[in-house]
């Protein structure tokens, strides 16, 4: 089985610009992944499929992973011009002031595929992508074209995590109904408040309920 | 144009393939067959085009039985998901409990002794002898042969249920494994009573395959059914005795050698045409392979601990990093994919269903067939809905 970086190197001699990048794993399994890019995806893939050496045949997990917006926090040196009155004459100064500053640092949803190759018997090869953003970027290519095994895989990651693939052929809600609107496994999801039905209702139940009553019947958004 | 049984403006805006254009010649039949068909295994629909009696598409509808184990296991401490791996797939709760705590060892680099090596490889194959003895039953059951076979099976499941519940507390919802170990040891009265029943498995085995393995009619529903081709099996990540009865050599135990599976002998059964017949055979091998291994184990079983001294209990929480983790099923490559990020919780927590992934070709196999071979085909893919829909 070859190394993270012997796979690197080998599908960037067989696709030019792949943008192969090694996100490595500080944890004691020692499972290396290799991020693509987007646009290369499914060529990576069906020379991953197709080399002779490498022949990773059997894609055997696909998932999701919802990361959110970092605040990052920074404390930041900056030069100004202070105006100040000393011994009764107005100067302008400079002035050192150390500043704190709030950046976002914006979220994203990654898919993750483990492959294993039935031919050669070794595995896993861990392959990443990640979207631009969590809200109207969320487009990933599909893998289903070079694995069929991720047909309904992929299809569960658009249910719950709301990554759209391109050029999947069926692309369908997997678990939820059709008409459901959010995708529950991303990390900032709100239950819902109107249970349809509780077998034992108790107080806190019975309160949040007639909340959402008198807030739906107040043109509030209903929930789900 | 027979009435829909899906209203197409709920639909609108869900890539969904349009309903079928009759040709003028005849009508298609479109069916929902489920989510209370007794031959559903639980509360599974597929949405059948009939032309005839023929099958010309087959869409299967999941998520009757969705309950988002991932999300309520990312909420909760990495033990607390032990005893709810048991309610996937239910059949089989100790493998379940298995390729969780496997998937968690990885994650931490956690050893486990020598004695729980065997317990693990003990539970785990009575574990398959019975999910395989009662999936024939099943199977045979949507055949038509109403009860007996099943009954046959369910018998000998019983005296292994019987066993786990000495050892564990529990017939089914087991809850026996820990991160390094198991949670009881076995008591030598246990390991006898185990050696017993396993020697009286054989002749289970050979009175169940003299009633079925020859029968006119089991031959005459079973062979050249369902046919799955091995590049398509490979290619779609269909796994265990499904794959193997399509001809692909490919056992994790014995490829990843998880656990001590390197110290048994024995040999992967394979089929040789892809059809029910084939799945139905390679299970029955399966079984007598699996007897061999028990038969080792019990032997060799060694004494000490069943947990590892250094394993944390209280206070566990791994490192960042990440791992997965997999083990030969009896349904197939069941895996768990664990992302830490140094809390107490995981932060991610996929579990890789073999049950939904075999299902990625059940409409491929079914094309062509008529309905009495869809319950057939359905019955020898082997699932179980608990883990289909999580």
């Amino acid at each position: 089985m070859k190394s993270v970086e012997e796979i690197k190197a080998a599908i960037e001699a067989a696709v030019p610009g792949a943008g192969v990048t090694i996100v490595s794993n500080p944890g004691p399994s020692g499972q290396h992944s290799l991020r693509l890019s987007p646009e290369h995806a499914v060529k990576v893939g069906t020379f991953l499929r197709d080399d002779a050496d490498l022949a990773l045949d059997f894609l055997s997990n696909a998932t999701g992973v919802d990361y959110l917006d970092k605040e990052i926090v920074e404390k930041v040196k900056v030069t100004r011009q202070v105006t100040k009155t000393m011994d009764g004459v107005e100067q302008t100064v400079e002035e050192t002031v150390e500043e704190t500053r709030k950046r976002i640092e914006p979220g994203y949803l990654e898919t993750v595929y483990h492959l294993f190759s039935v031919a050669k018997k070794h595995g896993p090869v861990t392959l990443r992508m990640r979207t631009v953003n969590r809200s109207d970027q969320v487009e990933l290519p599909s893998l289903t074209p070079v694995w069929r095994s991720a047909e309904f895989q992929e299809r569960e990651i658009f249910d719950l995590f709301g990554v759209v693939f391109k050029g999947h052929p069926d692309l369908r809600r997997l678990l939820m109904w059709d008409e459901f609107k959010d995708h529950p496994m991303r990390r900032d999801y709100v239950d819902p408040d109107d249970y349809e039905y509780e077998p034992t209702p108790h107080d806190e139940v019975l309160t949040r309920a007639a909340a959402h009553r008198a807030g739906a019947a107040a043109g509030e958004g209903a929930g789900q | 144009m027979s009435p829909s049984v899906t209203n197409p403006e709920r639909l609108e805006g869900w890539n969904r393939p349009p309903l079928i254009e009759t040709d003028g010649e005849g009508e298609l039949l479109e069916l929902a067959m489920g989510p209370h068909h007794p031959s559903t295994h639980g509360v599974f629909r597929m949405d059948l085009a009939l032309d005839g009696e023929r099958v010309v598409r087959l869409k299967p509808v999941f998520g009757y039985l969705h309950r988002n184990h991932e999300k309520i296991a990312e909420k909760v401490s990495y033990l607390a998901s032990m005893p709810y791996t048991d309610r996937l797939d239910y059949i089989c709760s100790l493998t379940n409990n298995w390729a969780y705590a496997l998937a968690v060892e990885k994650l931490v680099g956690q050893s486990v002794p020598e004695r729980a090596e065997y317990l693990r490889v003990i539970v785990g194959e009575l574990t398959r002898v019975q999910n395989h003895a009662s999936s024939i039953g099943f199977l045979l059951q949507e055949m038509g042969a109403s009860g007996t076979p099943l009954m046959y099976a369910f018998r000998e499941r019983e005296k292994i249920l019987d066993l786990f519940e000495s050892l564990t507390g529990s017939r089914m919802m087991c809850n026996y494994m820990r991160f390094g170990g198991c949670r009881v040891d076995a008591s030598p009265a246990w390991l006898e009573a185990t050696r017993k029943v396993v020697t009286a498995l054989p002749a289970f085995v050979d009175e169940f395959e003299r009633f079925l393995s020859g029968s006119e009619i089991v031959m005459a529903r079973c062979q050249g059914v369902g046919i799955l081709k091995p590049e398509l099996a490979v290619n779609a990540g269909v796994t265990g005795p499904m794959l193997r009865a399509s001809g692909v050599n490919y056992d994790i135990r014995k490829v990843d050698h998880y656990g001590i599976y390197d110290r048994f002998k024995f040999r992967v059964p394979l089929g040789a045409v892809g059809d029910i017949y084939d799945r139905y055979m390679v299970r029955i091998l399966e079984i007598r392979q699996s007897i061999g291994i028990l038969e080792q184990a019990l032997k060799e079983i060694p004494g000490g601990p069943v947990m590892d001294p250094k394993a944390k209990i209280r206070g566990f929480r791994p490192k960042p990093g990440e791992a997965y983790g997999r083990i030969e099923s009896p349904k197939g490559e069941l895996g768990f994919y664990l992302i830490s990020d140094g809390g107490p919780n995981p932060y991610r927590y996929r579990v890789r269903p073999p049950s939904l992934i075999n299902l990625t070709i059940l409409e491929d196999m079914c094309l062509g067939s008529n309905v009495a071979d869809v319950v057939l085909i359905f019955g020898s893919v082997d699932i179980v809905l608990g883990e289909v829909d999580r």
